[in-house]
């Protein structure tokens, strides 16, 4: 178990390597990545606990990351665990690598499944749950959506199956960054009110700052006692989190930073680095 | 006349619930039509009733399978390959061993009309990578065809009717997946057919006879991966070329026989099939003589084309 001191400081020296990652592309999604980032790296490190001995095993606890487009952030944590080599991170995007512009399940499988159209990837954390539950297995199923994503109907089918099929194996995670493409997500198309939407669903509804571990580590816990019920938790994050030009800009969504705004943005990560030690 | 090719799938699916305990079946509100009700009577905790949601359905099977299962997502031809981009991404990209079965497949339903009627599902899912398209003849060959899905590697599509079919095989039939399979002898012309209109080429390769020409029938039940060699066989060796199907012509088994002889021997096809049209309501015999898929109007076409 690492100390949330320890977890914040992998997720900041691991948004330095987002940012590496996406600028080298020259394309890619940095704004979801660096919301997501400290989310993924609880899970992995914490709970999952994710090996390069277990990195198939089918007992082992699943992370769906159905924002497929916020895979840099799952790439970088894979590197860090030696499941990838840190060439392969670099070569985000490049041909012939199985870093894939967003994740393909046959190049590289610990991704659990391609995903990347969105609305998908939380209907097959669903089945991976479902088997689980056949095989009487013990494995949980974590899923990522994205708030955008949310508004995709094969969400709406995903979120009322779950409790049918009881599902306390499946843990839900949104990440509230509050911004898509075009805009704000409460101008695009508005969510609110999510928690009563999904209290109404019969789901378990936990709602945290999503850059507090303090707080995932409590809601991925609390999650884990509940019987019966699917969890899901409302992660409020900020979009481009740690890149203060990124930060609740839209326009960082899908757009790699250039020469000197990844300097920039490298020096901030830095300096985060060097005052939480 | 024999059984429909959906209550086929569904006994033998039900029958192989036992020997193979990784299959698990899927429904969206129709169970009752598409017969996967017989697997969920004796297998209930192997069955999961998915409500109308047939992408979330499909999600889910893919899931299941990646999770080790063989997963069949049954609902009608249309509803399922219309949720195309979740088997596009969720099943064919992910290499998922998913079996979508899609029956009440064309006009062949009859009365229920257009919405109802799945036809340009083969178009669609045989142009997905890792896909493999089936479409059964009758009773038998369902059968030893769904025996053969349990344990292929990678997603399939099996196609399948509301009508009941002709009996054409027996007991020692063997499925051979990918290969075409010759029903009649001759050499003045080849039909190439799939599915419901096996049974029409026969019948109209009976007509013919006694007029003196003698058609090559040949069933395709594997339309992707197509037997190529088959088809290029037959081409040579017969003077005139038909395909036939109960689905649009653009995009099934006529254009694939096209792609494979333009490419190895070039030659005049014609090819039977919906002409780029929805379908309509009607008796499913009305419907197929209007469009010319009964036997006699195969004959006819068959017959008026020799002599041009």
């Amino acid at each position: 178990m690492y100390t949330h001191k320890e977890l914040q400081r992998i997720a900041n020296e691991l948004r330095i390597d987002i940012i590496k990652a996406i600028s080298r592309a020259k394309s890619g999604h940095p704004g979801g990545s660096l919301s997501a980032i400290d989310i993924i790296v609880y899970l992995f490190f914490n709970e999952i606990k994710r090996t390069k001995e277990n990195a198939l095993d089918p007992d082992r606890d699943r992370f769906v990351l159905s924002k497929g487009h916020g895979v840099p952030a799952l790439y970088s944590v894979f590197a860090r665990l030696g499941l990838i080599t840190n060439e392969e991170l670099m070569n985000l995007r490049v041909l012939g690598s199985r870093t894939q512009g967003h994740p393909s399940y046959t190049d590289l499988p610990f991704v659990e499944s391609s995903t990347g159209s969105l609305g998908q990837g939380l209907s097959v954390a669903i089945g991976i749950a479902l088997a689980g539950k056949l095989d009487k297995k013990d494995y949980r199923v974590y899923c990522m959506i994205g708030d955008g994503e949310m508004q995709e109907g094969q969400i709406w089918e995903a979120l009322l199956s779950a409790p049918k099929f009881n599902l306390d194996n499946l843990c839900v995670i949104l990440d509230y960054n509050k911004s898509q493409i075009d805009g704000y997500v409460k101008d695009v198309m508005n969510l609110e009110p999510i928690k009563e939407k999904l209290i109404a669903f019969n789901w378990n509804v936990l709602e945290i700052d999503g850059h507090n571990f303090a707080e995932i580590e409590k809601a991925i816990n609390q999650s884990k006692t509940i019987k019966q019920k699917p969890s899901f938790i409302i992660a409020h994050t900020v979009k481009g989190k740690g890149v203060s030009f990124m930060e609740d800009k839209v326009d960082w969504h899908g757009k790699a930073p250039n020469e000197k705004e990844t300097e920039l943005a490298l020096q901030e990560l830095k300096k985060l680095l060097d005052i939480n030690g | 006349m024999g059984k429909s090719t959906r209550l086929a799938f569904g006994e033998t699916i039900a029958q192989l619930g036992e020997l193979y305990p990784q299959i698990v079946v899927l429904d969206a509100d129709l169970s009752k039509s598409t017969m996967s009700n017989l697997f969920a009577k004796k297998f209930p905790d192997r069955f999961f009733e998915m409500g109308i949601q047939e992408a979330n359905m499909i999600g889910i099977s893919a899931g299941l399978a990646l999770s080790g299962k063989v997963s069949y997502a049954c609902s009608f031809a249309c509803f399922i390959a219309g949720r195309y981009d979740t088997i596009r991404v969720s099943v064919a990209y992910n290499k998922a061993n998913v079996r979508i079965i899609g029956t009440h497949a064309g006009i062949g339903i009859g009365e229920d009309g257009t919405t109802q009627m799945g036809l340009e599902d083969i178009s669609l899912m045989r142009s997905l990578p890792n896909f493999s398209v089936c479409q059964p003849c009758d009773e038998i060959e369902t059968r030893e065809l769904i025996k053969y899905s349990v344990t292929h590697n990678g997603p399939m599509y099996i196609r399948l009717t509301r009508q009941n079919l002709d009996d054409i095989f027996d007991d020692n039939y063997k499925f051979e997946f990918g290969k075409g399979v010759q029903l009649s002898d001759g050499n003045d012309a080849v039909i190439f057919a799939t599915g419901s209109l096996v049974s029409e080429a026969l019948k109209a390769s009976k007509i013919l006879k006694q007029k003196g020409i003698n058609l090559r029938v040949i069933n395709i039940h594997t339309i992707k991966p197509i037997d190529k060699e088959i088809i290029i066989k037959s081409a040579r060796e017969c003077g005139l070329i038909f395909t036939a199907e109960d689905h649009n012509i653009i995009g099934g088994l006529g254009s694939a026989v096209a792609e494979v002889l333009s490419e190895n021997y070039p030659a005049k096809i014609i090819r039977i099939g919906l002409p780029d049209v929805f379908g309509e309501s009607g008796t499913p015999e009305a419907l197929y003589k209007k469009y010319g898929f009964d036997a006699e109007s195969l004959a006819v076409k068959i017959e008026s084309s020799l002599k041009k």
